[in-house]
């Protein structure tokens, strides 16, 4: 289980269970789940047209999970916050199934891509994976006190002179980036799981910012560990095991605390 | 000494609808000024656009003598009640601490200055007790107390609070009152807070400004809030009477009276 091919699954694994971690509790801090949801979406549908093309995957799904966090961050500043993201999700959706129409092969890849496979992501993948996960978590730590102030009262932080939209624009760049690198991992319906469940049960169980998210990565590690021991015991994806240790490990949170407040 | 607050001609309107048109009016360092008018006569679209929350056709905002948008640290707002989910992961005293440095990039500690600082406040607007509560789980008077901890934190010289006695029981009103109260005649800062119904401000309100159908009055309060004064402002006959230490403001029947600001003992036969 550590060695060859799943050394490298548990680097990467590290490195995007610490992403997932931090991007994911501003996420769900922000209200920006479905955003979150719909995004990787976008980047399936770029992943889809890059290969039919044939160019990398990894440049299609990157540059469409922008254009999909940008759509999104252009669209919702005229309200309808829902509904904006929800009609770029499915047609992202659309586009990806459209251009996969056109392709003959690589039925597999698009599984992939949609569920994930961690054990397909070579080591040539690690350093580039590197360098966006230090991008995404060094710019969180850069905004952190703008994040949250907007987060929770928005309109003392645009009083206050914090430009609102940039922000928002911002930090949805950051979800594409995190979102370029955990699809392949994970999958583009399945990432959501870890980036929602673990900052989702933090926050129930500690109520300091920096410690819950603190909480939020080490739970987003355990899950995707637990994942890869599941996955390698019995040969089904990764994918799975993430999706349900996520929902797992929000439940016992909420166990925990309904526990602690009665 | 320049205002600390000045707005001058400001049309401001929403959806075709003229809101605010034409309102002019200012404010001293250290004045404690009532925004009095009912609901939906656009209190908190003036607030708003005062706090750059809110674009405007024509007028000037100036504080302390200079544009708004250069003022920005010189202005403390404290909003309407908000509701929060109930697991939001952020303690009174994370909030009040932000008040400090929201938009400083990094992670930088604080000082034990800065530290000391939040505290004393704290303690100051009486929620010492509250630091390590989660902000969603305070009642509206404890909200209240917090967010002007929050504003004040950065030294404003001029607050901005929308409807901060709106659902509060008569105790937390007092408190409020007499912590802004203060606040201004201590402290100097200059309050400008908005209020439907205004009698639990006359004893401590130097200024008031009457708002409606768009227009205003403004002036020290015994010289605005009379007959003749608001009767101008209305376009109609109203009385104003006193009744121990109160005030009201009635409308003669036949009159609409959907612009009077609320009173709890009003009746309009």
């Amino acid at each position: 289980m550590f060695s060859g091919f799943m050394i490298n699954a548990w680097q990467v694994g590290t490195i995007v269970a610490i992403v997932a971690g931090v991007v994911g509790f501003v996420v769900v801090l922000r209200g920006d789940v479905f955003a979150a949801h719909a995004v990787p979406n976008g980047a399936f549908a770029g992943a889809a047209g890059a290969s039919v093309v044939g160019l990398s995957p990894l440049l299609g799904l990157g540059v469409f999970a922008l254009i999909a966090a940008l759509g999104i961050g252009v669209l919702r500043r005229f309200g309808q916050r829902d509904a904006t993201t929800a009609l770029v999700l499915v047609l992202s959706l659309a586009t990806g199934s459209a251009l996969l129409s056109q392709s003959t092969q690589y039925a597999s890849s698009t599984y992939a891509l949609l569920f994930g496979e961690i054990l397909g992501v070579s080591s040539a993948h690690l350093i580039p994976l590197l360098a966006l996960g230090a991008t995404c978590v060094g710019a969180v730590a850069l905004r952190w006190r703008a994040l949250l102030l907007s987060a929770v009262t928005p309109d003392i932080a645009s009083a206050r002179g914090l430009r609102q939209g940039r922000l928002d624009a911002g930090f949805l760049v950051i979800v594409a980036l995190a979102t370029t690198m955990t699809v392949p991992v994970v999958g583009a319906l399945l990432v959501f799981s870890l980036m929602v469940g673990p900052p989702a049960a933090a926050r129930l169980l500690v109520s300091r910012p920096g410690r819950a998210m603190g909480l939020a990565t080490l739970l987003s590690l355990v899950v995707l560990w637990s994942a890869l021991v599941a996955a390698y015991e019995t040969n089904w994806p990764v994918g799975f095991f993430v999706s349900t240790g996520s929902t797992l490990v929000y439940l016992v949170a909420r166990r925990i605390s309904q526990h602690g407040t009665e | 000494m320049p205002d600390a607050l000045s707005v001058e001609h400001l049309t401001v309107t929403l959806h075709g609808r003229t809101i605010l048109d034409d309102v002019s009016f200012s404010i001293q360092p250290g004045e404690f000024t009532g925004l009095i008018g009912s609901n939906g006569v656009g209190k908190t679209t003036l607030l708003r656009a005062i706090l750059g929350l809110q674009p405007y056709e024509t007028g000037t905002i100036s504080v302390n003598g200079e544009p708004r948008d250069l003022q920005h640290a010189a202005i403390g707002y404290v909003p309407q009640k908000i509701a929060l989910d109930s697991d939001v992961p952020l303690r009174v005293i994370d909030f009040v601490t932000l008040g400090l440095d929201a938009e400083r990039w990094g992670l930088r500690r604080r000082s034990a200055a800065q530290r000391d600082r939040v505290a004393a406040l704290l303690e100051a607007v009486g929620g010492a007790h509250l630091a390590t509560k989660r902000l969603s789980e305070l009642s509206g008077g404890e909200q209240q107390r917090v967010f002007i901890a929050h504003a004040l934190v950065r030294e404003p010289s001029l607050l901005l609070l929308d409807e901060p006695l709106a659902s509060l029981d008569p105790r937390n009103v007092q408190e409020i009152v007499a912590l802004l109260h203060r606040l201004a005649h201590e402290h100097h800062v200059a309050i400008l807070l908005s209020a439907h119904e205004m009698n639990a401000l006359l004893p401590v309100m130097d200024r008031v400004v009457y708002l409606t159908g768009g227009h205003c009055a403004s002036g020290p309060t015994n010289e605005v809030v009379q007959t003749d004064v608001l009767s101008a402002l209305y376009g109609h006959h109203v009385d104003v009477l006193q009744v121990h230490g109160r005030v009201f403001v009635i409308a003669e029947p036949n009159d609409a009276t959907d612009n009077l600001p609320e009173h709890p003992t009003l009746t309009v036969h």
